[in-house]
């Protein structure tokens, strides 16, 4: 039996509960008290795994740190060091480049498959399948270790070439072409982002197409009209998803060139660069304040994609 | 009929030669897409000096060498790792389900101050990069000697830490009626046992998803071990498959190709049964 004061009379789950009028501020109520026991893991969490840490990597990204003895701090001298390291700029330029070329491919693919796809063709199971099955297995080592034989020295893309009478080298080798190949990896990997936008493209009502066509519009204008603007809230979600995921692109840079990011730094991905400054050099006050720069950016970039985004998403109520 | 000539204006013929047209397409580019997964499947079978003179899918030779060594390539068998990477998953998932579906239903149906707060936390850090944690991370699972274990992989999970599963189950519990648990509740059931007898059954298909994401990922997962993970005997299979790498010769790569392919084994399998979890999911969250 419940007693009057448990009875939950006014407070059943999910209703916002008469403000907190006639109870002292710090009162927990029985939902209250019940929350807090549900919440020790994530606050436990919470606390020690994300907000600590990510405090203390701020304040180890202004010391001179090497594990074995204590931090020392050194004011903004990291950060001073990183605007003369070469290494630093190099990793910059081939995580950007990466990001701008790479991310707008692959969600191109993906949506040109998409639109292919929807509507109606037959085998759009089997399709949707062997193209998603790429993105499920692209970050694992086992295919970073294959596309490390499919684009090396006596790899697949040579022996294919030589069958034509082009001698190519090493893909992998050569600091001008060792980053494409990445991009190419990144790009076999547009399964994941065509489902989303097959299922976007699934929420457009036929109705709308229909009004198009007694309008006149003939299929380009349908696709300008109709399906570009409704489809742009799924490309942004996409290209959001995508953008931060490349920014921290490790295992296929790692793998591919060894860890050392080479040749020549061509495949130095910022993360790689933040791993050997951390855990290969120990120098783990600069990794700091290499990684605290790398989230500002993510979340300066991310930021701005949403400012622009008013711009050019279109959302049906507004 | 009216619809059907609006939508098809050419004749019947016509288009099934553009359909015809159109899986042709298709078809050669999805084997163009797969041809690299045969290429390796096949390779794993073929005798390692052939692999990288013969770029053609039709082996002559077939030959189990390339498992029977790579298996033993470096100073533990592969049962090993396949065993170390089945415990950190199957403990990987346990902790998610656990600690995420615990913190959803707080953040979905129970009244507490922060909760707001709470959920936009759970929110933003989805998009925190884990490099900024994770060096104090290391910092403080050394200080407690946990290097070579696999408690700093496992502690994270069981602190649900994957913001992503969280917002998941929260988003599912929110499409149920809140009518049963609010019975449930009137009955006199507390927000324990609402939760387990009423919530947690009908949340069954958020669990499928995070289960299986947490099986690829968690299997998949090579930075957090390659970080911790330094003896050869509690090493995880991605980081025996980079020792490997590290070591390679040329008579190497039949053996890394087989190997290579055994990890993927798991995926595929997975894939293979819960194809349609794995659709719906990302379809619904734009989980990779």
């Amino acid at each position: 039996m419940l007693t009057q004061e448990e009875r939950p009379v006014l407070e059943t789950p999910g209703e916002d509960p008469a403000p907190e009028r006639k109870r002292p501020a710090f009162h927990l109520n029985r939902q209250g008290r019940a929350a807090h026991v549900f919440l020790i893991p994530w606050q436990l969490g919470f606390l020690l795994i994300t907000a600590i840490p990510l405090f203390a990597s701020l304040y180890l990204a202004f010391t001179d740190y090497d594990i074995l003895n204590p931090p020392e701090w050194v004011g903004l001298e990291n950060f001073q060091r990183m605007v003369q390291d070469e290494q630093f700029w190099a990793a910059v330029k081939v995580t950007l480049v990466y990001v701008l070329v790479s991310v707008p491919l692959q969600l191109g693919f993906a949506l040109l498959l998409a639109l292919i796809l929807d509507r109606g063709l037959s085998g759009l199971a089997f399709y949707r399948s062997a193209f998603y099955l790429p993105s499920l297995l692209g970050t694992s080592v086992a295919i970073a270790i294959l596309w490390r034989e499919i684009f090396g020295d006596g790899g697949l893309i040579n022996r294919g070439l030589a069958l034509i009478g082009i001698d190519g080298e090493s893909w992998l080798q050569n600091p001008s072409t060792a980053l494409a190949t990445l991009i190419v990896l990144n790009v076999w990997t547009f399964g994941s982002p065509m489902v989303i936008f097959l299922a976007g493209l699934r929420q457009i009502p036929d109705e709308l197409y229909e009004a198009a066509r007694v309008d006149g519009a003939g299929v380009i204008r349908q696709f300008t009209n109709v399906t570009v603007p409704l489809l742009t809230p799924i490309i942004f979600f996409n290209l959001i998803l995508q953008t931060i995921g490349a920014f921290q692109t490790f295992t296929q840079a790692h793998i591919i060139s060894g860890g050392t990011g080479g040749p020549a730094n061509s495949t130095l991905f910022y993360t790689l660069y933040v791993y050997q400054q951390g855990f290969v050099a120990f120098d783990m006050g600069y990794a700091s304040a290499l990684a605290w720069v790398l989230m500002v950016a993510i979340a300066a970039i991310t930021a701005l994609h949403f400012l622009v985004s008013k711009y050019w998403v279109f959302y049906g109520d507004s | 009929m009216a619809t059907e000539a609006i939508t098809s204006p050419l004749p019947i013929r016509q288009r099934r030669i553009k359909s015809a047209l159109k899986h042709t397409g298709l078809l050669i580019f999805v084997a163009f897409m797969v041809y690299p997964l045969v290429w390796m499947v096949v390779s794993a079978f073929k005798p390692a000096d052939q692999i990288l003179t013969e770029p053609g899918i039709i082996p002559t030779d077939l030959t189990l060498d390339n498992f029977r060594d790579g298996w033993h390539a470096l100073n533990r068998p592969f049962s090993v790792f396949f065993l170390n990477s089945l415990l950190v998953t199957v403990g990987s998932i346990v902790g998610n389900l656990f600690s995420c579906s615990l913190t959803a239903y707080a953040l979905a149906r129970l009244q507490f101050r922060m909760r707001r707060v709470y959920f936009a936390i759970t929110l933003a850090s989805v998009m925190l990069p884990f490099h900024v944690l994770v060096i104090p991370q290391y910092i403080f699972f050394s200080q407690f000697d946990l290097v070579n274990t696999y408690w700093p992989l496992l502690i994270p999970k069981f602190l649900a830490t994957d913001a992503f599963f969280v917002f998941l189950m929260v988003q599912f519990i929110r499409t149920l009626p809140r009518e049963l648990d609010r019975a449930a509740w009137i009955d006199g059931a507390g927000p324990f046992l609402t939760f387990w007898y009423v919530v947690l059954p009908l949340m069954r298909p958020a669990l499928v998803t995070t289960t299986i994401f947490t099986f690829i990922w968690t299997w998949n997962d090579f930075f957090v071990p390659l970080i911790y993970l330094t003896r050869t005997q509690v090493f995880t299979v991605p980081v025996a498959l980079n020792s490997m790498v590290d070591s390679e010769s040329q008579s190497g790569v039949g053996m890394l190709f087989a190997m290579s392919l055994l990890s993927l084994v798991p995926i595929l399998i997975f894939f293979a049964v819960a194809q349609k979890y794995l659709i719906r999911g990302i379809a619904t969250t734009g989980l990779k």
